[in-house]
Order: C-alpha cells, then sequence, then structure tokens
C-alpha cells in the first residue's frame, strides 16, 4: 500500500505551491538535500515517503498558515478526490469502530503491510473508559451529542477522517482514506463511534 | 558498581513496571466535558515525574557510564590504542564539559558533528575501527549495549550539573542549526507528520507520553534531560541518535542513516534551544 499520488490536485494548484518552493542555497534546500541523501528505504517504508505532496510542500513553505484563498483552492480540490460509499450509507458499527480507533498500527518501517488502524486514541479523548489518550487534537467525546445526529453532522465526520485537509489544509491529522490508510467500512465505524446515539461516546 | 548496586537497581526498575499500570488504572475517569485545557498540570505526566525522581537515585545508566570509562581509556581496535588523544572540542583528552558543548564545528573534518559522531570518528581515525562496522547494529538491545553508546554514556556523565553551552559562533554552526529547524518542521509522508506536528506545542501528550515543545528553551531540554538514557521499556540504554531514528519510524519515513548529517542538524536545532539550561547527566525514560 503505497500513498497515493496527489494526482487529484490539479496542475494549477501544483503551480501555486511550486511558487512557494525553495530557491537554491536556502536552509529549506539543504535540509530537503540533506534527507534525500539521508534516508533508506525499510520494510513498507519506501523513499518516496520523504518527497512532498502540493498540500504538504504549502503547508511546510508557510509554516502551516498558507494564504487563505490559495488554502482554499487545495481544500476543494481535496474535498473533489473523496470517495464517498456509493449506498450513501455513512453510519458502521461502533463496536468495531472503537477497534480501529484503540490500533496504532500502519505504515512505519516496523509495520506490516496492509495493517493499519486508526491512531485516534494516540491523540484525541474518545470513548469514557480509555484514560489512554492524547490530548494533540480535540476531546470527541460526547461528540454526536453536542453536536448533533444528523445527516450533515454524519457527512462531515466521514470526509474529515478519510482526509482531514479538505476541511483545513494543514490540520496535524493525517488523511486516512486518501492515503488508503482506512478502508470504507472502517471509516464508517468510526462514523459510528462519534455518531451513533447508542455508543458510549454519546451516553 | 558493586553487585548490590546492581541489585537495587533491578529491583527498582520491576518496581516501576510493576507500578505503572496501577497509576493508569487510578488516573480518575473523564469528565463529561472536553479535555483538560493545555496549560492545566497534566496528573498522569506529574505520575511518571515522580517515579524518575526516584529511579535517578538508582539510575541503571551509571552501569554503562562506568563501562564507558573504562572502554575510554582501554588500548582497542586494530590500533590498540586508547581514546585519550580523542578531540571532542575542548582540546584532545579532555572529556568534561564537552557534552554540553556539542553539536560543534570541527575543522579536522571540516564539519559540524554530535558526539556519538565525534566519538565514532575517534574510534576510527585513533583505534582504526572501521566505520561500517560500527554502523552495522548501532542501537542497543536487550542482550547487547554498542560501545559508542556506553562511550557516550560516560561523555555525557563528565558533563552533569553543567550548563548547556552549544556553540553557534561558526557560520557552518549557525547553518546546521537553521537546517536542522527546516527539517524538525519538514511534513511529508502517508501521515503528514514532522517532528514539530507532535513537538511543537505546550503540554501534549500521545496517549499518556507527554511530549516536550522543543521549539522552546524551557521544554528543549526535555529532549536532553535524560539522554543518553536507561529506557525501562525493553531495559536498554540508548542515546539520542536512536531516540531520532526511532521518532523518524514512528513520522512514517523512511529509515535516517546512523550518524547522518540529518541527525546532527536535528540534535544541533535541539541543543541550541535547550542553551542555558542545567545538564542533569544521564537519565531513565519510561
Amino acid at each position: 500500500m503505497g500513498i497515493r499520488t496527489a494526482s487529484i490536485l490539479g496542475a494549477a494548484a501544483a503551480a501555486l505551491a511550486a511558487a512557494f518552493s525553495a530557491t537554491a542555497g536556502d536552509p529549506s534546500t539543504a535540509a530537503q538535500e540533506m534527507i534525500k541523501r539521508d534516508f533508506k528505504p525499510r520494510g513498507i517504508a519506501t523513499i518516496d515517503r520523504v518527497n512532498q505532496d502540493g498540500v504538504q510542500t504549502l503547508c511546510n513553505r508557510t509554516h502551516d498558515k498558507p494564504p487563505k484563498d490559495i488554502a482554499e483552492r487545495l481544500e476543494k480540490d481535496q474535498l473533489a478526490g473523496i470517495q464517498w460509499p456509493a449506498d450513501g450509507k455513512l453510519l458502521g458499527d461502533w463496536k468495531a469502530g472503537e477497534r480501529v480507533a484503540q490500533s496504532g498500527r500502519g505504515f512505519t518501517w516496523s509495520d506490516k503491510p496492509g495493517v493499519t488502524g486508526g491512531s485516534c486514541y494516540n491523540c484525541h479523548q474518545i470513548g469514557p473508559n480509555e484514560n489512554s489518550f492524547g490530548t494533540v487534537g480535540p476531546s470527541l467525546y460526547q461528540f454526536g451529542k453536542t453536536r448533533g445526529f444528523g445527516a450533515d453532522m454524519q457527512k462531515y465526520v466521514y470526509g474529515k477522517i478519510y482526509n482531514a485537509k479538505a476541511y483545513n489544509l494543514c490540520s496535524l491529522m493525517p488523511r486516512f482514506g486518501h492515503v488508503g490508510a482506512l478502508t470504507e467500512k472502517e471509516i464508517r465505524d468510526l462514523v459510528a463511534l462519534l455518531m451513533d446515539p447508542g455508543s458510549p461516546v454519546n451516553k | 558498581m558493586t553487585r548490590y548496586a546492581l541489585t537495587r537497581c533491578a529491583v527498582a526498575a520491576f518496581a516501576t513496571l510493576a507500578f505503572v499500570p496501577l497509576t493508569l488504572a487510578q488516573t480518575k475517569p473523564p469528565a463529561a466535558k472536553p479535555a483538560a485545557p493545555a496549560t492545566a498540570p497534566d496528573p498522569t505526566a506529574a505520575e511518571f515525574d515522580k517515579f524518575r525522581e526516584v529511579l535517578e537515585e538508582d539510575n541503571p545508566a551509571e552501569l554503562f557510564e562506568a563501562k564507558g570509562k573504562e572502554l575510554w581509556f582501554a588500548k582497542r581496535g586494530p590500533n590498540s590504542a586508547s581514546l585519550e588523544k580523542c578531540d571532542l572540542g575542548l582540546g584532545p583528552g579532555v572529556v568534561k564539559g564537552a557534552y554540553v558543548r556539542l553539536p560543534r564545528y570541527f575543522a579536522d573534518v571540516g564539519k559540524v558533528m554530535d558526539v556519538e559522531r565525534r566519538i565514532l570518528h575517534c574510534m576510527v581515525t585513533l583505534q582504526g575501527f572501521k566505520m561500517e562496522d560500527l554502523a552495522k547494529q548501532p542501537f542497543s538491545n536487550p542482550n547487547r549495549t554498542p560501545d559508542p553508546v556506553s562511550l557516550v554514556t560516560y561523555v555525557a556523565g563528565q558533563s552533569r550539573g553543567m550548563k548547556i553551552a552549544t556553540p553557534m559562533s561558526r557560520p557552518e554552526e549557525r547553518e546546521t542549526f537553521e537546517i536542522g529547524r527546516e527539517i524538525f518542521n519538514y511534513r511529508a509522508g502517508p501521515y503528514d507528520f514532522s517532528c514539530a506536528t507532535c513537538h511543537g506545542e505546550d503540554g501534549k501528550r500521545i496517549r499518556t507520553q507527554p511530549l516536550p515543545n522543543l521549539t522552546k528553551p524551557a521544554e528543549a531540554i526535555r529532549a536532553y534531560q535524560g539522554w543518553p538514557g536507561y529506557r525501562m521499556t525493553g531495559g536498554v540504554m540508548h542515546t539520542l541518535q536512536w531516540r531520532m531514528n526511532d521518532c523518524f519510524r514512528q513520522q512514517r519515513f523512511p529509515a535516517p542513516d546512523y550518524a547522518s548529517d540529518t541527525i546532527t542538524a536535528l540534535l544541533a536545532y535541539l541543543a541550541v534551544n535547550a542553551n542555558g539550561q542545567v545538564y542533569k547527566g544521564p537519565g531513565i525514560k519510561r
């Protein structure tokens, strides 16, 4: 499972990102050259991973503060690349979602190919029975209860997990669907974990 | 170190390992509101800090410090030479205070080097070891601690209680720092992670592991404090070369070369950020 290339980025967006790319002799260029020299593929971690796609380039060059108009165009591109479930069903099984949320596996050079979790608890408080949660992201406890169980909110949660950069270009959150880390079913199950009124998250 | 001290170390380490799950279980269940704001003291982190304080009195890192000292003065390698003529930046043979003044520029190689890299350089040039052999299995496992790890621990121990004063007077040192800052903030890979994704804000955690904000002096010291460190997970001694390597693994990057420019640049960035703080010597980690 490799990184899906940034093919969904239009040529215009790529050009915009390129306008922010480094000039020769500055620390940024030197850093990228150094990285290309010093990193070697290992396990499933292929060497192409050190290359930036358009979103990464823009965020790196602007220290995660891209100009608003450019950010909006790239967010639109990212949103257009989200593959929504063909049957329109976004709510899966919250119990399966809890297992996906717990697993931090996937994509490191010590991981096996195809074994990937959501790593959700690494950064978010979610269910009431898990005390070992990170705080890099906001708490998601009581998510549906406080934000509503409507169809729009379901769609937002599915989209956010599939590609967080479609909503906030330089978000710290990975693009789990976009890079193939989570399947459609796994994302649906995570949506249920946050949005099913029966999920412990909303008790 | 005496057998008695060894036993005490083992007991202390075991007690900690046994106590950790208990502490987690005693953590209060989350309240029905968003997690505490980032500025509030983290009770879990405070508990682990308490353990660390207790353990530092009987830190197994001392064993590796002693082993490193032995290695430093022993005639070894194809040249049957000691490391007593090794110049760590303060002149040949000066070990005291060298660690808190690294990474630094070395005119003899025309490069900025961190402590482990410089020790490797001395092992190659003075003792005749081959770099490719030293780089083959550079990190500790429960059965084997590479000699450079013990040597780094010895050298670091010789700066205990001293202020970190990483030099920035040479253009090469400033350039290395700036490149290190770029690498620290470089987002790439399948998860779009950089070092800063986790280490660029105050008071954050991954699961229950506190994440020092390495861009600020008072927190950057936490990356320096405790390294090289005896890691209770696995019971092994590790240096910052290992720490950087394993961070890149978790960042979902490919593997950085051991003792490479990239790692030196990152360590220069961290060390300069920690300047002015007092280094407490080799430490102990979860």
